[in-house]
């Protein structure tokens, strides 16, 4: 029935959890030597499948076939033993042992049966690291490699396992854009090896960039499986979310207007007490989207920490229209001078989860009336504005009383744009602002961010996202080693941007 | 390095089903709420019961009816003064019993906020022994040395002072933890200590504070205009006094503090996560100092109530064996944080306390020796399965977790 070429097929899986139908009843089916992604929003059933297939869930319906023969999964280890391979968002990883080691874990070769022959490991992850491809040194302690590196150490191990079928759970969420590149080439190469890949992405452009074949799924249904020749963003995006969907950020030119934020030759410390802002002067004017743009750990986060008061800088001064602010700083003084601040970590600092919609959109303002009068609270008047702004934010998922943790990624992010824009901010600044987010979600983060921008607000727009900084910024800074490095026009090459993010830039060659 | 890259990440997308919670509940009192949210009122009654029926395989193995003891129990708490049927002299021995039970609910609602409001802010109080002894020294110096006063008056200075210090006692614990990071859980014991033998000192023998009786380690006596009255009951024979009504009404203080004034939004806020209230421009310091020093006034008040209620002294033994501000953990934990969860487990523990104490205890169900100790195997089990409830949510919510992982993340 199956054709030679196919390895697996799924057949009407189903999977049903309480008030919601994870998947329903989808097929699927991945051939020899290919790379088949499977695209989707949070929440739509990508990881639930992929948990099924991995034999970490066991579907209510439908049935794997692998090779022509039907299976059924009751642990991982059946599912690794018909030879599938997954690699997971978050690394399972021994931080103090070596490459080598992590990869025979639970399967070490022996010397007399209780005695880790480590000549023997290190040299059979060598021999299947040349047969892929792949550069790592098996004897580096993991704590010692980057992020990318500890990735391929995952598809090794899977490999070493005998996997042929690989199961890759958003690669790149963890990686630089170069990080990426590396990826997939490697990921090319175990293709041309005769390695099925199933790789889990909500990102489209780098769906279209290594896939052959094409999965969607939207609310636990499967929307089609289309052919990556002739596929664009634009159809997988309408698949995805189920409308239209308005890529590229509609900005229209705009007049910019006095500074209202001015930072100048700002030192701030980590927690480490090393310093991580060496120096930096910027000014972002009204009605101006400045992004920052640089390698996770350059310093942006430090430097917005210090702009909004959650970190206060050794020397240097910010300026928030006419106030000055040196040093040590609240949050309350930057709040009040009119800073407003979409964190990076939503769930960390932007939202209480066990408050409600309507106490999170208080935070700020829960001290001024109407939410308070000499101290007392009016938690009536809370439910009242939150009523207004879930409506005016499209906020989906609950009413004011709703706890926020109950919200999805997208709508938690609503609450805190809602927020931050309510208060009418002079200075916006966003970090990271679509980080986690789906389609659907980011598009509406960014028409609102431009929106802003149009209302007069200056905007520092902090993203590792180069895409992103690209397509909204005026101007674009490129931070690293905690120096600005470069000022960019938004018609930059990412290319170019790129080598000045890992400190390669025209400014400090000059 | 290899744990920051990831974890720098953690809250994209999907959790993956071996870090099912990573990106939610952050502090423990975030968790602890979570867990109460899936057990809802249910668990704490259900583990109560569980609690009873395994004290009763306890009293069985002593070779003792555990039915008939439970009766000697609950007619001991005087709880059976509610039921119609009883009369005569059962009735008035009910009465006094009640009393004695209302007596120590009072003192346990106020311990038990102490616990209940700290922990709102993330905060583990267990100095609430102490802050009870600072509370009840400064009652005993009020109410025995500004004889004179007229009576309302010097009983709300002695209340008032007596709360103050308390206040001022835990925000000690809390002033610690804000400017030092001191734990407020070492620091709290510490000032037990410190309580404890102070007030050794202060009322022992030769002690400043002594009272008159030069060969017994005890304090003054309050003045009677500074006693509370007593509205149920003999005066004489410790009937009940109005601190009830004081406990009562500071169960509706705390939840309108917490519920309906910014300072109870700011404490949750830091309770909840600490992180998000400092960028919401709320000083975390601030509040750990303020709701250490409020759960000190509510041990402090708790003090007052029994020096100016029904002890009017305290002797040396007496501090080093009172461990009604610890009984406060287990009200609060019973109770989950809440007033009226606090009510109920005060009443609960006030009744364990009073009906298996063993004056109370009928000698002819079972002998003195064996009582004293199968009353604390009783409230040891009680306190034990009040923390097991929290296990059960636990494994309830491993069966569950799956589901939610994924209910969590649906399409909104």
């Amino acid at each position: 029935m199956a054709a030679p070429s196919t390895v697996l097929e799924l057949h009407g899986i189903t999977k049903q959890f309480p008030g919601v139908l994870a998947n329903d009843h989808i097929d699927l089916d991945l051939r020899r030597g290919e790379v088949h992604a499977l695209l989707g929003e949070n929440g739509a059933g990508k990881s639930t499948l992929m948990n099924i297939l991995y034999g970490l869930y066991r579907p209510d319906e439908g049935e794997i076939v692998i090779n022509g023969k039907q299976v059924a999964f009751s642990s991982a280890k059946d599912a690794i033993a018909q030879g599938i391979g997954m690699v997971h968002q978050h690394f399972m990883l021994i931080p103090v042992m070596t490459v080598a080691e992590n990869i025979v874990l639970g399967t070490e070769p022996t010397e007399a049966g209780i005695v880790l022959d480590y000549s023997a490991a290190r040299d059979r992850v060598r021999d299947i690291a040349k047969t892929f491809g792949f550069h790592v040194d098996p004897d580096a302690r993991i704590e010692n490699i980057t992020v990318g590196q500890q990735q391929r150490v995952e598809i090794l191990k899977a490999l070493y396992r005998r996997a042929d079928i690989l199961i890759l759970d958003e690669p790149t969420a963890v990686l630089t854009p170069q990080e990426a590149t590396e990826l997939f080439s490697i990921l090319r190469n175990l293709k041309a090896e005769g390695m099925s890949i199933i790789f889990i992405s909500h990102k489209l452009n780098e769906v279209l960039d290594i896939a052959d074949r094409i999965s969607v799924l939207r609310r636990g249904k499967m929307t089609g499986t289309i052919p990556r020749e002739g596929a664009t963003e634009t159809e997988l995006a309408r698949m995805m979310v189920g409308r239209d969907v308005v890529l590229r950020v509609e900005k229209p030119p705009h007049t910019v207007g006095e500074p209202l934020l001015e930072v100048e030759d700002l030192h701030v410390l980590d927690d480490r007490g090393i310093e991580k802002v060496d120096g930096v002067s910027l000014q972002v004017k009204a009605g101006e989207i400045l992004g920052l743009a640089g390698v996770d750990g350059n310093g942006q986060t430090e430097l917005v920490e210090a702009i909004t008061g959650l970190r206060s800088p050794t020397s240097g001064t910010i300026l928030v229209g006419r106030n000055k602010i040196i040093r040590h700083a609240h949050a309350r003084t930057m709040l009040d001078a009119g800073v407003g601040h979409i964190p990076e970590d939503r769930q960390r600092r932007g939202l209480v989860l066990e408050f409600s919609i309507a106490e999170n959109i208080a935070l700020h303002d829960y001290r001024f009336p109407p939410d308070s009068e000499k101290g007392w609270l009016f938690p009536r008047r809370l439910i009242e504005r939150a009523r207004r702004l879930i409506t005016d934010f499209d906020i989906r998922g609950g009413g004011p009383t709703t706890r926020a943790g109950a919200l999805s990624g997208g709508n938690q992010q609503k609450v805190v744009v809602a927020r931050e824009v309510e208060r009418d901010p002079k200075v916006l600044v966003a970090a990271q602002p679509t980080r986690g987010l789906d389609v659907g979600a980011i598009e509406y983060v960014h028409r609102r961010l431009v929106a802003e921008r149009d209302e007069g607000r200056a905007i520092l727009l902090a993203s590792l996202e180069l895409e992103e900084i690209l397509s909204l910024s005026d101007r674009i800074l490129v931070m690293f080693e905690g120096k600005i490095v470069g000022e960019y026009p938004p018609t930059v090459s990412e290319e170019e941007l790129g080598i000045a993010m890992i400190g390669g830039g025209k400014e400090r060659a000059a | 390095m290899s744990e920051q890259q990831p974890a720098g990440e953690r809250p994209t997308a999907a959790p993956s089903p071996q870090q099912p919670e990573s990106p939610y509940p952050r502090t423990f009192v975030a968790r602890l709420s979570a867990r109460y949210r899936v057990g809802g009122v249910v668990t704490p009654i259900f583990t109560t019961i569980v609690a009873f029926l395994a004290g009763g395989i306890v009293v069985g193995a002593t070779g003792h009816n555990p039915l008939s003891t439970y009766r000697a129990i609950f007619n001991g708490t005087g709880l059976n003064w509610f039921f119609p049927w009883v009369l005569g002299g059962d009735r008035a021995t009910a009465a006094t019993n009640l009393q004695q039970t209302l007596i120590l609910t009072t003192t346990l609602i106020l311990t038990g906020l102490a616990v209940a409001f700290a922990f709102r802010c993330g905060l583990f109080n267990i100095g609430g022994q102490g802050q009870y002894f600072v509370g009840s020294y400064v009652a005993i110096f009020v109410g025995s040395s500004w004889a004179g006063l007229a009576g309302p008056a010097h009983i709300f200075l002695a209340v008032t002072f007596a709360a103050l210090a308390g206040a001022a006692y835990g925000g000690i614990a809390g002033f610690l933890k804000a400017t030092t990071g001191a734990h407020e859980v070492i620091s709290t014991i510490m000032l037990n200590w410190i309580a404890i033998w102070v007030g050794n000192y202060f009322f022992g023998l030769a002690g400043p504070f002594q009272g008159p009786d030069q060969f017994n380690p005890i304090s003054s006596t309050v003045a009677d205009s500074a006693k509370l009255p007593v509205f149920w009951g003999d005066p004489q024979l410790q009937g009940l006094h109005v601190g009830i009504f004081i406990a009562l009404g500071m169960l509706v203080v705390f939840w309108i503090v917490l519920n309906r004034t910014t300072l109870g939004y700011e404490v949750k806020a830091v309770g909840f996560n600490p992180d998000a209230a400092e960028y919401g421009g709320i000083s975390v310091k601030k509040n750990y100092f303020l709701a250490m020093a409020i759960s000190g006034g509510f041990a402090g008040l708790a003090g007052a109530m029994d020096i100016l209620g029904w002890e009017f002294n305290i002797s040396t033994p007496q501090i080093l064996f009172s461990n009604i501000g610890f009984i406060g953990i287990a009200v609060a934990l019973l109770g989950r944080n809440t007033a009226i969860g606090t009510l109920f487990g005060a009443l609960l523990f006030g009744a364990l306390y009073v009906g298996t104490s063993t004056r109370q205890l009928d000698a002819s169900v079972f002998d003195p020796q064996l009582a004293s100790n199968l009353t604390l195997i009783i409230q040891g089990l009680v306190v034990l399965f009040v923390g097991a409830d929290l296990l059960i949510i636990g494994f309830w919510e491993k069966i569950q977790k799956g589901a939610k992982a994924v209910a969590r993340k649906a399409p909104a």
